[in-house]
């Protein structure tokens, strides 16, 4: 049976569960809820929850451990010696498994009858020819060991199969029974419940906290990897990003600091772009604007912040990047001739600095909307004008949540991809020149994994390391950013 | 109510009043906040504004000095004049009027800067010191006036937020006076403020009369009694009686204000 009609069946014990719990309850109170400890509902949900819990549980188990317990078992079949020159366990059993599979398609397809499929045997039948009629296609043919193997790896998990149906079913049926027995007027189902919505919400919180530690791990490991394939030292140190696809890992050179120049330069001009602008339109929305400008800008604003990051890429590689090879390119209008392509530093700072404007300023904006009017009240009331009140108060007050969004800012600026791609160019060079083409961690991330990837050369495997560089470096910015925040949000709570 | 009242007080030399309102009107949107109120208010004097919460006297201070300029919806009618100029005449710069008024609120707020730089605030702005020496002094003199030099003259640098309450609310009223202003608005400046805090801010109200005109908002009448000259009742946006503090407190004309300093309405 299959897992999620399991599933389903166990979903309609706890509908009937639930009704049977109600039921019950109502009948122990003879019929007058007020009898009772908690609400009806409470009774239905708390039998639902124990139909349903448990079982899925012991599914989710079973799910994990019956395919060890079955590749234990078969690998245990194959003789050590028959291992061929070249192959391994890995190899033969990733056979079984195929031949197993292809068995259950025959079967499923009418092609053989279960009994055929058990009792074949490879000195009788050609089953590479069979599993070919109804389209497995097997790389080789097929040894008998194998087709045992695989013939008791069918038997195995056609077991397991059933039993897990009937284990589930079974603790789904006791979870619902035991519950129902258990209810009467005083029983606490509210607290029951209680005890289960907070474990829904623990089940989500951990679901991302493992989900960022899966993350970290997976880069973690292959960095290592990468690292055992090419010298940290030239990774941190080389000054030359320069892959070999073609040849041998030893021939490339993958040092980042060419590309972390890029990343920060870009961050760098994107920053003076964003900040300014961003800090002074905060200042105008929450202390200048009337409110109907307000109700109508600041969401303006804000539709800038829910433009996808490709759009922002496209409109640097297609408006911006000609635009300043127009100005300061050969030919251009100043007469200088220091960009000669659209894709550049500067193209890319700029308009990665359009898109963390919104981000800036509506940061920005809570935190200067944050200082008390008793602030702005003392100022003003002493004679101050509105901008020197802003200048000299509420600028200082406001100071460390403004560097705090500035940091959060920087961290983005540091984390985008498709603006650089699309807008900075492909080329890695320790340049000054803001006209030049560089590129950043995140787009060589993109091109060394795009395309044939092969996971274990280093030419692949520098992306891990250039990622787990790039998060260290984010994670260290919002964190500092954090800590800025909150000390900034002690003073005034 | 008659143990209250300092026995020895006199009255100060009465001028010609510095601050007069004629029929002045404040209206929040469309609420009529305050209706028709015409006040002397005299030179040296403290006076003090007493009533129910919601009567208008809050709103009516902060017209002395325009700060309800900074509230969109209020307007504002009839005439303030201060030394006889109306300072709501479009030639009057609010900004410099803010400065020759000096206002105190009702809570504490000091800047998030040094003790010094919360003094020197409005003497920088306003251009009043020639040089840093002269800021040093005039930043000295508005704390001993504020009677927080004992208590701050080594501390100068640190933060004025780290003051207590009571040392907060001097450290107010030193960075509105170092503006040199001729009068003195405070919005319930006690309200914040322990007992023994209060006693030392009312002990230097009184004190400040020599200097300045003050104008204080209370909710206590005792500590109206205890440190005005002249009292004035407001309810429901009138002025409904305006004399001599002892008046006020001994023989009301009105039977509002007789009921109100009873503890009858509030």
């Amino acid at each position: 049976m299959s897992n999620t009609l399991i599933l389903l069946i166990v979903l309609v014990i706890g509908v009937l569960g639930f009704f049977a719990g109600r039921a019950r309850a109502m009948a122990a109170a003879g019929g007058d809820r007020r009898n009772l400890h908690s609400l009806p509902n409470y009774y239905g949900a708390n039998t639902a929850l124990n139909a349903i819990v448990p079982a899925g549980i012991a599914l989710a188990v079973w799910l994990i451990v019956q395919p060890f317990v079955i590749n234990n078992t078969v690998s245990g079949m194959i003789d050590q010696e028959a291992i061929a020159e070249g192959s391994s366990l890995g190899l033969i059993m990733s056979d079984v498994r195929r031949v197993a599979e292809g068995l259950d398609v025959a079967v499923a397809e009418g092609a053989m009858t279960e009994e055929t499929a058990a009792d074949m045997r490879t000195e009788f039948t050609d089953v590479r020819e069979r599993l070919a009629e109804v389209g497995v296609a097997l790389g080789s043919g097929v040894t008998s060991e194998t087709l045992q193997a695989a013939q008791r790896y069918r038997e195995m998990a056609w077991t397991g199969n059933w039993l897990k149906t009937l284990v589930v079913i079974a603790i789904s049926i006791g979870g619902l029974a035991l519950t129902w027995r258990l209810i009467t007027r005083d029983y606490r189902a509210r607290n029951v419940v209680e005890k289960g919505v907070l474990s829904v919400l623990i089940l989500a919180a951990s679901i991302a906290i493992l989900t960022t530690v899966g993350i970290v791990f997976s880069l973690i490991f292959n960095t290592y990897e990468f690292f055992k394939l090419y010298p940290a030292a030239d990774f941190f140190f080389g000054l030359n990003w320069s892959p070999s696809f073609s040849g041998r890992g030893q021939s490339s050179q993958l040092g980042i600091l060419p590309l972390l120049w890029g990343t920060l330069y870009i961050s760098l001009i994107a920053l003076l772009v964003a900040v300014p602008i961003g800090l002074f339109s905060a200042i105008y929305l929450s202390e200048y604007a009337s409110k109907s400008v307000r109700a109508i800008a600041k969401p303006m604003l804000e539709v800038l912040a829910g433009i996808p990051t490709i759009v922002y890429g496209l409109f640097a590689l297609l408006t911006v990047g000609p635009l300043l090879v127009g100005v300061f390119g050969e030919g251009g209008a100043l007469g200088v001739t220091w960009m000669s392509g659209g894709t550049a530093v500067m193209t890319a700072g700029l308009v990665m600095g359009m898109m963390l404007i919104p981000f800036v300023s509506s940061l920005s904006d809570d935190i200067i909307n944050a200082v008390p009017q008793a602030m702005r009240d003392g100022s003003l009331g002493l004679g101050a004008t509105h901008s020197e009140t802003v200048r000299k108060v509420i600028l200082p007050a406001a100071l460390p949540g403004i560097v705090g969004a500035i940091l959060l800012a920087a961290s983005r600026a540091i984390g985008e991809t498709m603006i650089v791609v699309l807008g900075a160019g492909a080329a890695a060079r320790l340049s000054l020149n803001p006209f030049d083409a560089m590129t950043t961690v995140t787009a060589k991330i993109v091109s060394q994994l795009t395309g044939d990837s092969d996971f274990s050369s280093p030419v692949a495997l520098v992306a891990f390391a250039l990622g787990i560089s790039l998060f260290v470096v984010t994670l260290g910015l919002n964190i500092f950013a954090l800590y800025i925040v909150r000390k900034y949000r002690e003073q005034y709570e | 109510m008659k143990d209250m009242i300092p026995v020895d007080r006199k009255m100060s030399t009465m001028q010609d009043s510095k601050i007069s309102a004629r029929g002045v009107q404040v209206y929040y949107g469309e609420t009529h906040a305050i209706k028709d109120v015409s006040v002397e208010i005299a030179d040296n004097t403290v006076t003090a504004f007493i009533g129910p919460s919601g009567c208008g006297k809050s709103t009516f201070l902060r017209c002395i000095n325009r700060m309800n300029d900074t509230i969109d919806t209020a307007r504002v009618m009839g005439d303030i004049l201060i030394d006889g100029e109306d300072i709501y005449d479009p030639r009057v710069d609010p900004v410099q009027l803010r400065a020759k008024v000096g206002m105190v609120f009702q809570k504490p707020n000091p800047f998030p800067k040094s003790i010094y730089d919360n003094v020197a605030y409005g003497p920088k702005i306003h251009g009043l010191a020639r040089n840093k020496a002269d800021l040093d002094e005039i930043v000295e003199k508005s704390l001993r006036k504020a009677a927080l030099w004992e208590e701050a003259k080594d501390r100068l640098d640190k933060p004025g937020t780290g003051l207590s309450g009571g040392q907060q609310q001097r450290l107010c009223i030193a960075r509105a006076i170092a503006t040199a202003p001729e009068v003195l608005l405070m919005d319930e400046p006690c309200s914040a403020l322990d007992p023994i805090a209060t006693a030392q801010v009312e002990e230097l109200i009184d004190e400040l009369r020599q200097s300045y005109s003050v104008v204080i908002v209370t909710h206590s009448m005792q500590q109206a009694a205890r440190v005005s000259q002249k009292t004035a009742f407001f309810h429901l946006g009138n002025l409904v009686e305006y004399d001599d503090t002892d008046k006020i407190f001994t023989n009301p004309q009105d039977p509002r204000t007789e009921s109100y300093i009873s503890g009858r309405i509030g």
